[in-house]
């Protein structure tokens, strides 16, 4: 589903991403993990080009992620994706961020719209809210209405950019409830997350990176239980004694 | 280790709660607060009083011509008589039913874009007004009468430039604002250059360069109208500012939303419809309303090239040598006919920001 090869990226003369190579498959659950500023957000941002890179391929579903708009267009309705802030449009109805694009990037008729709007926001336990704003939602609840927007698309890939970060400690497990059920639905998910308890439920692959490299990949029983690299024990000492 | 019960909610007391509230903490918070309070007071108290007298006590309302004003206060019999003046300009007298229908119509669309959902409908009454003003004002077809610009006046003339200025300048300032920010360098370097090089040039420049001239760059025998030419040029200059309001509410926008427009796989025009203008402009109305009160302040400009709005004919009707002597009252009539409809923009624009408002609605 998704080919990365010599994948390299640099923000002015700062190298970001330094020679990626990895390749998901179609229903593969893959975890994302890393100190911050290890270029792991930048990773998942190029696979939808909201982030260009200079070198290296990434094609998605054979289609390679270039400035071509044919390309972006193809990618862009494949793909979707679910932000640390939620990113909901603040001035329309949950509703309406819903339907924003079932109308208007897939032409469909406002009625089916809804009717999709309606049964993704059923899927996340949130259709009561439908017709209230973003702003009046918890944390929780937005993510989660995030998450049936980026449904809405009938993506075949969700990435998950730091999705449960900027969340309340008793929001998390409601939205990663949400992540859980699709994930055991067979969607191919690429997540950016710090929520080990996720990636050792559900992720096939667990992917750690650091200074802009991918350092170390195993399943997660190996990649908890017996990490190889010094620099991985050293951020798992770190992130699980707590 | 204790449990505690949880409390009952009381009320504050007494010197927290309502007017004794307000005026503690608004006007007699400190020493410096109550000197302003008293002196606010004092002077307030200097002025009303004489002012009631002049404008009201003392003044004559009826009659026909100047000897009916015997009080010392204000002879508001001049404005009654030059009413008509004052609202039509030369308009000639049996085509005012034109200009009446006009200023209806103008009225009817305001209403119908506040108590209205319908976008469409909006949209529609918003270009229709301009082109059916247009003809019934203007006249020559559908067997009305032409009526040349040049005898359009006061009250009416002022509207009309208001009115074609901010419909107009509204959308070229939106894409002046988008191209401003555009990536390509070519649209952004000449957006920049326009805004900019019109912003540093005063509105009585760009109305002498549209009368004096725009026509050395057209041919001989083409003669354009002396509106249209100070439209054009009130649009292109109050478009410039347009831009920089709404470039304003662009900057407020977070790079999240153009993401998340983005990553749903909207183009750059559905992205900027449907996502960021809305939040954008909606950030721009205090903004926004400020350059359209300043906009409708500035027609009176249009004096110094030759076209007689409301506040030109202030010197003009008093200058009839039946009413020398009058400015006083029309130049208090005319200020408050402009705060009339200047306060009406602002309590609109905080009717409209009320409505606009999703984040703390309940």
């Amino acid at each position: 589903m998704i080919e990365l090869s010599g994948v390299n990226k640099w923000y002015g003369d700062f190298h970001v991403l330094k020679d990626i190579n990895l390749n998901v498959g179609r229903g593969e659950i893959v975890v994302v993990a890393g100190p911050s500023g290890s270029g792991k957000s930048t990773l998942i941002r190029c696979i939808n080009r909201l982030e260009e890179y200079q070198e290296g391929v990434i094609k998605v579903k054979g289609v390679e992620v270039n400035a071509d708009v044919k390309n972006l267009r193809e990618i862009r309705s494949n793909v979707a994706m679910v932000f640390q802030h939620f990113n909901l449009f603040p001035h329309l109805s949950i509703l309406d961020n819903l339907t924003l694009a079932p109308e208007w990037v897939y032409n469909k008729p406002k009625k089916e719209a809804i009717e999709t709007a309606m049964h993704f926001l059923n899927r996340v336990n949130i259709a009561e809210q439908a017709d209230k704003y973003p702003n009046q939602l918890s944390g929780g609840q937005q993510q989660r209405v995030a998450i049936a927007r980026a449904l809405c698309k009938s993506p075949d890939i969700m990435l998950f950019d730091e999705p449960t970060s900027a969340l309340d400690p008793e929001m998390i497990g409601e939205v990663l409830d949400v992540m859980i059920s699709l994930a055991e639905e067979g969607k191919t998910m690429v997540t950016v997350t710090h929520e080990m308890g996720f990636a050792r439920k559900v992720a096939d692959r667990v992917i750690f990176m650091d200074e802009g490299q991918i350092i170390e990949e195993n399943d997660p029983e190996t990649f908890f239980n017996h990490p190889e690299s010094d620099r991985l024990k050293l951020f798992l000492e770190q992130i699980l004694d707590h | 280790m204790a449990v505690y019960e949880i409390l009952p909610t009381k009320v504050p007391p007494l010197g927290e709660r309502g007017v004794i509230a307000w005026v503690r903490h608004n006007l007699l918070s400190s020493p410096f607060n109550i000197f302003f309070t008293l002196l606010g007071i004092a002077v307030l108290a200097m002025l009303i009083p004489p002012f009631v007298q002049w404008a009201l006590l003392d003044a004559d309302f009826f009659g026909s011509s100047k000897s009916d004003c015997t009080g010392d206060g204000a002879c508001w019999v001049f404005i009654a008589e030059k009413l008509k003046m004052f609202i039509y300009g030369f308009y000639p007298e049996g085509e005012l039913w034109r200009a009446n229908l006009t200023i209806a119509l103008a009225v009817g669309t305001v209403a119908l874009l506040q108590f209205t959902r319908g976008q469409k409908l909006k949209i529609a009454a918003i270009v229709l007004l301009p082109i059916v003003a247009t003809f019934l004002l203007s006249g020559g077809v559908f067997g009305l009468a032409h009526v040349e610009t040049h005898q359009w006046g006061g009250l009416l003339l002022t509207l009309v430039i208001a009115t074609v200025g901010i419909v107009l300048s509204f959308p070229i300032g939106v894409l002046l604002a988008l191209g401003r920010q555009s990536r390509l360098p070519i649209i952004k370097t000449l957006s920049v250059f326009y805004i900019e090089l019109i912003r540093g040039v005063p509105l009585i420049t760009v109305l002498f360069m549209a009368s004096v001239v725009l026509p050395l760059f057209f041919p001989e025998g083409i003669d354009f109208d002396k509106l249209v030419r100070a439209l054009i040029g009130i649009t292109l200059f109050q478009a410039a500012y347009i831009a920089e309001n709404i470039r304003g509410g662009l900057q407020a926008i977070p790079t999240g939303q153009y993401e998340a427009a983005d990553a749903l796989g909207l183009g750059y025009w559905q992205k900027m419809r449907l996502v960021i203008l809305p939040q954008a402009i909606k950030v721009a109305i205090p903004n926004l309303v400020g350059s359209f009160i300043s906009l409708f302040k500035d027609t009176s400009l249009v004096m110094i090239i030759g076209l007689f709005d409301l506040l030109a004919m202030v010197q003009l009707t008093a200058n009839d040598r039946d009413w020398l002597g009058l400015e006083t009252e029309g130049y208090v009539f005319v200020a408050f006919i402009f705060w009339i409809f200047t306060f009406s923009m602002s309590f609109f624009s905080k009717r409209l920001e009320k409505k606009l408002d999703t984040n703390n609605r309940d």
